[in-house]
């Protein structure tokens, strides 16, 4: 689905934020891109819709190279969920907010109000629908900005730092619903920062630092690694550090997830009673 | 947007970048008197050399060069006004006898234009040096030390600082509604202004957003509690400061000067000899 070869990157003001990148996602994947800030995360992932173009190397949608197409016609296939919903947020009611993409990609009118249906109910905001979006509490508006790009069912979909400011509950519904996107083949790329969200999904991990990925692998085998990690100025999730923590009482170094760690300490307890 | 990016602060040692803003600014408030002066092609090419070396010395080529860049399209509507006004309306050239028909007629309103263009180009760019080379600090304890209110010299630097920020953000959004389809250069000149709209709502609302969180955040830190306010610099004027502050006025005599006493050929006129 996506295919980047030998990507380079420079800003008009000279920084390169992008040294070699060679990655391949495919059809249906689920991506966490991690690392710190300024190592190239949101860089690589706004080569994928053609926001940015490459200095040097190639970018490939579905087999076609993102040089010479524009944003909009990427876009149909990727979806790209912005940080801040401020940023796209700009309609008199919720409703016209979601239609605004898919009259720019020129759907039918009732294939629209089709569509918005679809979308208000997916993100559970139906009742917003004529609300105006700036009158919405962050979450919810948040839940707009990604219905808005849902809406017209992308094949991939990009989101960049999806749980920022948002609390303990929408950050939970949030992961089970980018789950269930992931779980109806769609090619999910998530740019963040949240470990214990990483730790949650279990995707594939790409640890980036100084415009270069460091590391391509499973979250339970990146994660539990302290000593990568370090690199990217990233710590592992809470229930690994307890792991490697009591590593000396023989507990295994390489959980994340907390459901695991329940039973592996439940088992521990029993044997010993 | 580049031509914003000629007018960021670029922090570089330099002794363009350590003269005095006061000096620096009359400096370029002397260009902008002398741009308004003079209506010919030959004095204002002479003109735009000016601020050349400071260019150099300041080591902001690039980024001066970008904003000239930036200042192109504005450049081109300039002077096609001029040179079609000038077209149907020559009764304001004293060598053209309407209707225009001859070539020198032609140069001649060509000259015009261009020289109007010419003094947009010097005008841009003489403020960029300035902007380029002067913190937003400085420029306020500049005001301030020329005895300015500072509500006033706060507004002012605020205004300035944000110019940036603003323009990042706008970039941001517009990066945003184009992943959501919008196609910004597509269409007729009405529907391409319209296509900006889904950009300047969210751009207004944040920056309203963000002068409502300034405010109160200032307010936190104790804003106008004493109308006595120290600071922890101060400018003074030194050497090169003294001799930058002569050659403006040298240069302000010299200009008023030619301007009432010389006449300067146009480039026509001598072409024609």
């Amino acid at each position: 689905m996506l295919e980047v070869k030998d990507l380079y990157f420079s800003y008009p003001t000279g920084l390169e934020a992008l040294k070699g990148i060679n990655l391949t996602v495919d059809d249906g994947e689920f991506l966490a891109v991690m690392g710190q800030n300024g190592a190239g995360k949101t860089t690589l992932v706004k080569h994928f819709n053609g926001l940015l173009k490459p200095t040097k190397g190639e970018v490939l949608v579905d087999g076609v190279s993102t040089q010479d197409v524009s944003v909009a016609k990427l876009a149909r296939n990727v979806g790209f969920v912005f940080q801040n919903p401020d940023h796209q947020l700009f309609s008199e009611t919720v409703e016209d907010e979601i239609a605004f993409a898919l009259k720019n990609f020129g759907f039918e009118a009732s294939v629209i109000e089709k569509q918005i249906d679809w979308a208000l109910n997916l993100l559970d905001i139906t009742q917003y629908r004529k609300t105006s979006p700036f009158m919405l509490s962050g979450g919810e508006r948040k839940r707009v900005a990604l219905a808005s790009i849902l809406a017209w069912d992308p094949k991939v979909i990009i989101l960049d730092e999806p749980t920022i400011g948002q609390d303990h509950q929408q950050k939970e519904k949030l992961q089970q619903f980018i789950m269930q996107l992931n779980a109806q083949k769609k090619t999910v790329v998530v740019v963040t920062h949240d470990v214990e969200f990483v730790a949650e999904c279990n995707p594939r991990v790409i640890l980036m630092t100084q415009g270069k990925i460091l590391v391509d692998g499973k979250a339970e085998k990146i994660l539990t690694n302290p000593k990568v990690l370090a690199q990217a100025s990233i710590v592992p999730p809470q229930i690994t550090k307890i792991f490697l923590e009591l590593a000396d009482l023989g507990l295994p170094t390489d959980v994340i997830d907390v459901h695991e760690a329940t039973k592996i300490l439940l088992n521990r307890l029993r044997n010993r009673s | 947007m580049s031509v914003f990016e000629g007018f960021k602060f670029r922090k570089v040692s330099s002794v363009v970048h350590d003269l005095d803003p006061r000096i620096k600014f009359f400096f370029v408030s002397v260009l902008f008197v002398m741009a308004i002066l003079f209506t010919k092609l030959i004095s204002l090419t002479i003109l735009f050399f000016v601020p050349l070396p400071f260019v150099f010395m300041a080591h902001v080529s690039r980024q001066w060069l970008r904003s000239l860049r930036g200042a192109m399209f504005l450049a081109i509507f300039i002077f096609a006004t001029n040179f079609i006004f000038g077209y149907f309306y020559p009764t304001s050239f004293q060598q053209i006898t309407p209707p225009v028909d001859t070539l020198m007629e032609y140069l001649v309103i060509l000259e015009r234009a261009a020289a109007m263009t010419l003094r947009f180009v010097v005008l841009i760019a003489s403020f960029s040096v300035f902007f380029l080379t002067t913190s937003p600090d400085h420029l306020g304890l500049a005001l301030q030390q020329s005895h300015i209110p500072y509500e006033f010299c706060f507004a002012f630097t605020t205004a300035v600082r944000f110019v940036p920020v603003l323009a990042d953000e706008a970039q941001t959004i517009m990066d945003a509604q184009k992943a959501r389809g919008l196609e910004l250069e597509r269409g007729n000149l009405l529907k391409r202004v319209r296509n900006y709209i889904p950009v300047l709502i969210p751009l207004i609302v944040n920056a309203i957003r963000r002068s409502l969180e300034l405010a109160e955040s200032m307010e936190s830190r104790a804003w106008g509690a004493s109308k006595k306010r120290t600071n922890l610099y101060a400018l003074k004027l030194k050497r090169a400061d003294y001799i930058l502050f002569t050659v403006s006025v040298l240069m302000l005599v010299l200009a008023v000067y030619v301007w009432l006493y010389v006449s300067i050929p146009s480039l026509t006129a001598l072409l024609s000899l």
